[in-house]
């Protein structure tokens, strides 16, 4: 399977998508450091997009320059045509709405203000409105109210509309980001690490929550960790590595692509590690065994050290290298999935 | 038919801790009970005594059958110690004063009583030179609310669960750790339970409750504001708040709140009537001036309340926007003084003064807002200052002849409306009004559409980006709101409702100077009694900062005594205060939530940490 089958090959698959967001050469430098470099990415209406690499490499970044946080420093972000603007509100307003990685509801708020709350950009009421009550204001509240218990029943919390957010367990909190941020009526959503935190049942419930939000109408961008839900999920995946963009494809792709896997793993101890290098290991780990217990058998007699005992104790050392790497790698293998760290 | 449900569920709660519900003190139940019906019943009867032979103590405690001064509070929290001790029994018809349980109730009536009554003794003993000037009935009320307070402390309460003293620990820490046992168990033995919820009534009923409700906080007030003496005023301090304790751990606070949430338009409505009401039940304009005048603190401090309770934002220079509004109202008066030599309307006043503050409002928070945090406090401070001292140079000498300098604009005229002299008398039902009761009423008036304002820029789109801000400036940004503007409009509102107030004040302290507005003095308001209003009172919250006004109004201006030593007394109360109860006196739901989580503990914080 050939690494070259990207965005070419998929976009002509499915002519009648067009493209929401469409990021070209996106760079971004702070000072020196280079944290993302040239990176082209376009999210078709109705797909789910995922966005993976290892840690560090530019992914959040790159998430803050498509939401106006950053401005690139060089390329550009287009939203239907149009370029981005650079205020993080402006953006909103345009129709991309995000989550965070950590949660960053308004605690002190009830769940059904924190909706409200993200409806804003969609009201239009000022302040002399909400001071002379005029006309316009109680049917405004009153629509903005109807949408935001709307989406708490679609993402499951309308009987907890009147909690605080803060006292909401985790999951339910992670949901109600979400629904905040469909509350501003997007074109496009971006995910950032939506299952951070999460145990497999909860993940599974998010899925789902993303396949519906897809459904909707929602073009979704995600970032996230966990593999196992990414290629389930998503439509179409894009690796970042160092700042760059490895690859994009579908999920078949990407899992089976070996700079992927050496992005993730780094590079394999002389190819994967198959049965003979086990083999190997074993043989040179008992070796080692039987020879630093000679050598101790031999140092206690108080003979002269010859020079096979240091050898041997070279041996043990690689040997025990290569176990650490070979144990530490064998989880993290893609496919099998990130196991759930909370 | 509520007493019947109670009966069944009574005997039910004390069953799975009998051993364990015993008193502070090792007394019986019943003798304990029968201690605080009969010493309850004691005080009251007591205070128709003779409490010292001669008059010289002010309030004059020597007549026998008529209770007077002090007695008045003592009788007061007697009679509450009767009716709790009589609901405690389950006296019909008195079964809805403690609908949170009597006992804790009971506690804090026989506490208020017996600090009341004590005061008054130890002060007629310190003043008049000795307990030899106590009469009979002195000694016989002192008896009475002890045996009060011992037959309280005697009731039966659950017991916290203690951690073990370990035996192994040096005998510092073996007493550390007794003492705090010690100190949860006295805590737990003033705890009391949640009230049963309201059952509905006629919405008839209800609203005579809350007009009785108000009633009496008028009569609370006007007793307050009236006292005459320092040891009356002291008297009331203890007795109301500990009354207040009282009343808030028998459940019926939470019911009232219950009540006046449910109506809040009318409450409010019912609230500015019984204000409206004030001077009417005086028969001089001497407390209808302190009442302007916490008025217009009060107006200011809600004002504040929506810059830093609201979005917020720390200003620390808010009375400069009450200067800016009050030389400017001064400037347009037609004052001898003032240069400009105009005079406007006080409709066109307001509007001028209005319009200063919110152009200086706009000139500060343009380039501060768009930073965050500490900055503002900084450049807010600065801007208070270089006001005042601004006022001080213009002057004709170190600069142009605007203000007159430390003299200030002196002799503005009374305001006149439609013909209404504010200087004059007027009669109105047969009831004289002063001068200062005539500001007393345009204030309130202010203070009704600050109110407004308040209440309806907090419920809307606006008031929600406010908080939203507060809360994560970040998120709030990401869901759409212009942090800048929605700021900027809330320090300028901020700043105008101010300037509306210092129109009014220039007027009713006839001269402004510069020393009016302080970042810090002894008068309020000045900044640091203008924020520390807001935060006493309940930041966020509406009737906070106006209760916390009152109070650091009243506090100062009663208590002359005091003199130096104010600050330091005000420092005091307000570390006490943020330690014990940081969410302010008046606290809303969410604040309430926010500072003590244990009440409603989310299970989920330890999840959340991965």
């Amino acid at each position: 399977m050939t690494t070259t089958t990207t965005t070419k090959d998929t976009a002509p698959a499915v002519p009648e998508r067009e493209p929401v967001l469409d990021a070209r050469g996106v760079t971004m430098r702070f000072g020196g450091l280079t944290a993302v470099r040239d990176v082209n990415l376009t999210v078709n209406s109705g797909e789910i997009v995922g966005l993976i690499g290892p840690n560090g490499a530019g992914k959040t970044t790159f998430f803050n320059c498509l939401t106006g946080l950053y401005i690139p420093t060089e390329g550009e972000v287009r939203y239907k045509g149009n370029v981005l603007p650079p205020k993080s509100f402006k953006v909103t307003d345009a129709g991309i709405a995000r989550t965070f990685q950590n949660i960053r509801l308004f605690s002190n708020m009830t769940v059904l203000e924190n909706v409200l709350v993200g409806r804003h950009t969609r009201m239009k009421e000022g302040l002399w409105s909400a001071l002379l009550r005029l006309p316009g204001f109680k049917k405004a509240e009153a629509e903005a109210e109807t949408r935001a218990l709307e989406l708490l029943e679609f993402i499951g919390l309308k009987h907890k509309a009147d909690h605080l957010a803060k006292n909401l367990p985790y999951g339910e909190q992670r949901k109600l980001e979400i629904a905040r941020a469909l509350a501003s009526d997007p074109g496009l959503i971006l995910l950032d690490e939506p299952t951070a935190g999460m145990n497999p049942q909860e993940t599974r419930a998010a899925e789902e929550l993303i396949f519906a939000i897809r459904d909707m109408g929602v073009a979704v961008l995600v970032i996230e960790h966990d593999m196992r839900f990414i290629f389930n999920l998503c439509d179409r995946v894009a690796v970042l590595v160092q700042g760059e963009k490895l690859l994009e494809g579908d999920s078949q792709t990407v899992q089976s692509d070996e700079r992927v896997i050496a992005a993730y793993l780094g590079e394999p101890f002389e190819g994967a590690p198959g049965e003979e290098e086990v083999a190997e290991v074993e043989a040179a780990e008992a070796a080692a065994e039987e020879a630093t217990a000679e050598a101790t058998a031999e140092e206690a007699t108080g003979t002269d050290a010859d020079p096979e005992p240091s050898d041997a104790d070279e041996a043990t050392d690689a040997a025990t290298d290569s176990t650490e790497t070979a144990a530490e790698d064998t989880p993290k293998a893609p496919g099998s999935g990130k196991e759930n760290d909370a | 038919m509520t007493t019947t449900s109670e009966n069944t569920t009574a005997p039910a709660a004390p069953e799975p801790t009998p051993a364990k519900a015993t008193g502070l003190l090792p007394l019986p139940l019943t003798t304990a009970r029968a201690l605080i019906l009969g010493g309850g019943a004691l005080t009251v009867v007591s205070c128709f005594l003779s409490w010292t032979w001669t008059a010289a103590f002010p309030g004059d405690l020597t007549v026998y059958g008529y209770p007077g001064g002090l007695q008045w509070q003592v009788l007061v929290t007697g009679l509450l110690t009767v009716l709790f001790s009589l609901s405690s029994y389950g006296v019909k018809g008195t079964r809805w004063l403690t609908p949170a349980g009597a006992d804790a109730a009971l506690k804090f009536s026989a506490l208020a009583s017996f600090a009341t009554a004590w005061y008054t003794i130890v002060a007629i003993s310190v003043q008049l030179g000795g307990p030899i000037n106590l009469e009979p009935g002195g000694a016989v009320v002192g008896v009475a609310t002890l045996l009060t307070l011992i037959g309280t402390l005697a009731l039966p309460f659950e017991r916290p669960e203690l951690h073990p003293v370990d035996p192994e620990d040096d005998s510092w820490s073996q007493f550390r750790h007794k003492a705090a046992n010690g100190w949860q168990t006295f805590k737990a033995s003033f705890a009391a339970g949640q009230a049963r919820t309201l059952r509905p009534l006629p919405s008839a009923v209800e609203i005579l409750i809350i007009t009785g409700i108000l009633a009496t906080g008028l009569g609370i007030f006007t007793y307050g504001i009236g006292t005459e003496y320092d040891e009356l005023f002291i008297g009331f301090l203890i007795t109301a708040g500990l009354g207040f304790a009282a009343l808030t751990k028998s459940g019926l606070i939470q019911q009232a709140t219950q009540l006046t949430a449910k109506h809040q338009n009318l409450t409010i409505a019912g609230a500015f009537i019984a204000a409206a009401l004030f001077p009417f039940t005086q028969t001089d304009d001497q407390y209808a001036t302190i009442g302007v005048y916490i008025l217009i603190f009060a107006t200011v401090a809600l004002g504040l309340n929506i810059v830093v309770g609201l979005a917020g934002l720390l200003d620390l220079g808010y009375v400069a926007f009450l200067g800016v509004g009050a030389y400017a109202a001064a400037l347009v008066s037609g004052a001898p003084t003032s240069p400009l030599g105009i005079h406007l309307p006080f409709w066109a006043a307001v509007l001028v003064g209005a319009g200063a503050s919110l152009i200086f409002g706009v000139l500060i928070g343009a380039p501060t807002l768009r930073l965050r945090g500490d900055y503002l406090a900084i450049v807010t401070l600065g801007f208070g200052e270089i006001f005042r001292i601004t006022m001080m140079n213009t002057d004709g000498t170190s600069g142009p002849d605007i203000t007159n300098g430390s003299n200030g604009i002196a002799s503005i005229p009374n305001l006149n409306i439609f013909g209404f002299d504010f200087g004059m008398e007027h009669s109105i039902a047969g009831f004289t009004i002063g001068r200062f009761a005539n500001y007393f009423f345009l204030m309130l008036l202010i203070m009704a559409v600050v109110v407004l304002v308040f209440r309806r820029s907090g419920n809307s789109r606006i008031g929600r980006a406010w908080v939203a801000i507060r809360e994560d400036e970040t998120a709030a940004l990401a869901m759409g709101i212009n942090g800048f503007r929605v700021k900027l409009i809330a320090f300028a509102l901020g700043a105008s409702l101010a300037g509306v107030a210092g129109t009014v004040q220039a007027h009713v302290t006839y001269t402004v100077t510069p020393e009016q507005y302080l970042f810090a003095g002894p008068i309020p308001p000045n900044s640091a009694f203008l924020l520390a209003a807001v935060v006493l009172g309940g930041m966020g919250t509406m009737s906070g900062p106006l209760v916390g006004a009152a109070l650091l109004f009243l506090i100062p201006n009663k208590l002359q005594f005091m003199g130096d030593y104010q600050l330091l007394a005000f420092g005091l109360a307000l570390i006490l205060l943020m330690r014990f109860r940081p969410e302010g006196i008046i606290a809303n739901r969410r604040n309430q939530l926010e500072f003590h989580e244990n009440a409603e503990a989310p299970a989920t914080l330890a999840k959340a940490g991965a």
